[in-house]
């Protein structure tokens, strides 16, 4: 028994070391009775000229979304349209790409020499920005699909206390800068997998994703839209475009009389009451500039505590944490359960080669840590100096940043042309 | 006096704002010409080289669809057609019979064909089949490795990042362009000769 196990080993090794020569381990048989061999078939993805199709649409319904806004000033018809969009890009086109994503995409093209980005991504990314810098954010008002499905639910929408809004209004520049982080460390992207609704407009997803998804709904009842005001990446960068748009939609047509109706319409606290300077305007002057002042040493404190965290941020990077894993547990690479270890171990890379990357991609973290902590000690600055500057203002006026150009106060207002 | 205060701060804010309009959109050029030049007309969609593939099952668990879009395919040029089937019997089956005890299968998604004595046709019903791998790795550790997954097209709805490729932990997963989206073995070979169309 022992003798014939030990010639079977024999062959068997023999076999397997001339993978040139023995390319099979059973070779094809040579059929008698003339049996067709089936063809493995291959489906096809959607076509190219389907993806293009969504560029297109995506300008088209951009179009009629700036339209109803700047041109027609018909709440009803940016209505349609969103609902259109939760149908088309939502529901049918079921959420990928979008333009909030595409940021990643883009990031990604920026860092990695190997990517290939496609033209749609990028066209995805570029578009809606290109008209918020002319027309405010438009996108945001009824084409996005995130922010259509939140503002069909927005029934009771209460006013969030200002200060409130401007601690929560620092969350997007956070998750863009992560975002930016992730995406150009080759890690994740991080804005797709916590997407709260492709779930939803799939019917289908981890319990997790429909969970976020269902609650973000509930709590849109009453805080109206709170992705896109309180989380949305993209809408940072819409938000800069549409501060300094050319042609933002304005809430009268010709002149304000001061009836207050519209500030009560906004469901998104973004419409900005008359206020007369206060104080005095030296001693005004004096405050701005001790915050402007400060903005570096802001820039600094947050860099300093960015890169101090670049170790546990860099833990989401699968590479990364599979170093740790090993390097403090190495009895695991013998560990047949654990699924990455076992990869790992058969890949033949070297431990030594493993812990390398793995500093590698934690040194692109300790830099990416000081700019995005850099960064965001820049937006705080940056709210602190805004909440303390005055600017006389005589009308009700949208805030150019915030407003997402849904139409609701052109509705209330009286005056109509 | 005052008029012309509040004209000259009305047209400083003008140039401000066309400033900072124009930073905003020559910055915004410039980030979307670095990114053209990584640009392809092609589309892009996700698929696993089988050369990679170390069978772990993630691709049934971690797919956002249910049943995965991750499917076993049959190269069936490169199939054996052997009765004693590594990826169709469990290892320690108590009989080479198709019986559902026997077989690797959980979903009973191989099905096997007859053709002539000794040789078997081997299916994949994908119908049945959610991307376990238990069949690719009972295939490839006894047999020629011709049973072994591929992103299906027709159910992936091609996430900007797919959530197997996350935690794929051979990096099997990678874009590849739409029109060539597959690598099905036997028209796809790395580090091995093309096998011989029959």
């Amino acid at each position: 028994m022992n003798r014939i196990s030990k010639i079977f080993f024999a062959i068997a090794a023999f076999l397997l070391s001339l993978p040139a020569w023995a390319q099979q381990r059973f070779p094809k048989p040579e059929f008698e009775t003339g049996y067709v061999q089936p063809a493995t078939s291959q489906a096809p993805p959607r076509g190219l000229f389907l993806e293009y199709l969504d560029v297109f649409m995506l300008v088209a319904v951009l179009v009629v979304a700036t339209w109803f806004v700047v041109k027609k000033r018909s709440r009803r018809g940016v209505l349609w349209t969103t609902v259109f969009a939760v149908l088309y890009f939502g529901f049918f086109r079921q959420g990928c790409i979008c333009s909030i994503g595409a940021i990643q995409n883009v990031t990604l093209a920026l860092f990695d020499p190997t990517y290939v980005l496609p033209f749609t991504a990028l066209l995805f990314f570029v578009i809606p920005l290109v008209v918020t810098l002319f027309y405010g954010r438009t996108f945001c008002a009824a084409v996005c699909p995130l922010g259509a499905i939140q503002d069909l639910v927005a029934f009771r929408p209460i006013e969030l206390p200002r200060w409130l809004q401007k601690v929560l209004g620092i969350i997007p520049y956070l998750y863009l800068a992560l975002a930016v982080l992730y995406a150009a460390t080759s890690s994740e992207f991080l804005i797709c997998r916590y997407d709260p609704f492709v779930g939803i407009f799939r019917f289908d997803a981890e319990f997790q994703m429909l969970l976020l998804g269902g609650l973000f709904l509930l709590v849109g009842i009453f805080v109206a839209r709170p992705y896109c005001r309180f989380f949305c990446p993209y809408g940072v960068l819409l938000g800069w475009m549409s501060t300094f748009s050319k042609k933002h939609m304005t809430i009268t047509p010709s002149n304000c009389i001061q009836c207050k109706l519209c500030a009560n319409s906004c469901p998104f606290g973004a419409i900005e009451e008359p206020v007369e300077e206060q104080g005095n305007r030296r001693s005004n002057v004096q405050r701005l500039m001790t915050y402007l002042f400060f903005i570096p040493l802001w820039i600094g404190i947050g860099g300093l505590a960015g890169s101090m965290m670049h170790v546990p941020l860099a833990k989401f990077n699968s590479t990364v944490y599979l170093a740790e894993q090993l390097v403090e547990h190495p009895e695991l690479k013998q560990d047949q359960e654990h699924i990455d270890a076992r990869a790992f171990m058969q890949s033949g890379k070297s431990m030594d080669q493993l812990v390398a990357e793995a500093k590698e991609i934690r040194s692109q973290f300790y830099w990416g840590g000081w700019i995005v902590g850099g960064f965001l000690g820049l937006v705080i600055g940056l709210t602190l100096l805004k909440l303390s500057s005055h600017r006389n203002r005589y009308d009700y006026e949208p805030d150019k940043t915030n407003c997402l150009s849904c139409g609701r106060c052109m509705d209330y207002c009286p005056v109509k042309n | 006096m005052s008029d012309k205060k509040e004209h000259k701060q009305a047209s400083r804010r003008e140039f401000i704002q066309t400033g900072m309009r124009w930073t905003l959109g020559v910055s915004l050029a410039g980030v979307a010409t670095a990114a053209a030049l990584k640009v392809s007309a092609d589309d892009y969609v996700w698929q696993l080289d089988p050369f990679k593939c170390v069978y772990c099952g993630r691709c049934a668990d971690y797919c956002v669809m249910t049943p995965s879009a991750v499917k076993c395919v049959h190269a069936y040029d490169l199939c054996g057609y052997c009765d004693l089937c590594g990826g169709y019997l469990k290892p320690d089956a108590n009989a080479l019979s198709t019986a559902a005890e026997n077989q690797l299968c959980p979903t009973s998604a191989i099905r096997r064909k007859f053709v002539e004595d000794p040789y078997f046709e081997y299916e994949i019903d994908e119908e049945l089949c959610f991307g376990c791998a238990k069949c690719v790795e009972g295939c490839s550790s006894f047999g020629n490795g011709s049973l072994h997954l591929q992103v299906r097209h027709d159910l992936c709805v091609n996430c900007n990042e797919c959530s197997i490729a996350r935690v794929c932990p051979a990096d099997a997963f990678e874009r590849v362009p739409a029109s060539n989206p597959y690598k099905i073995k036997g028209d796809f070979s790395v580090g091995t000769d093309e096998s011989n169309p029959a």
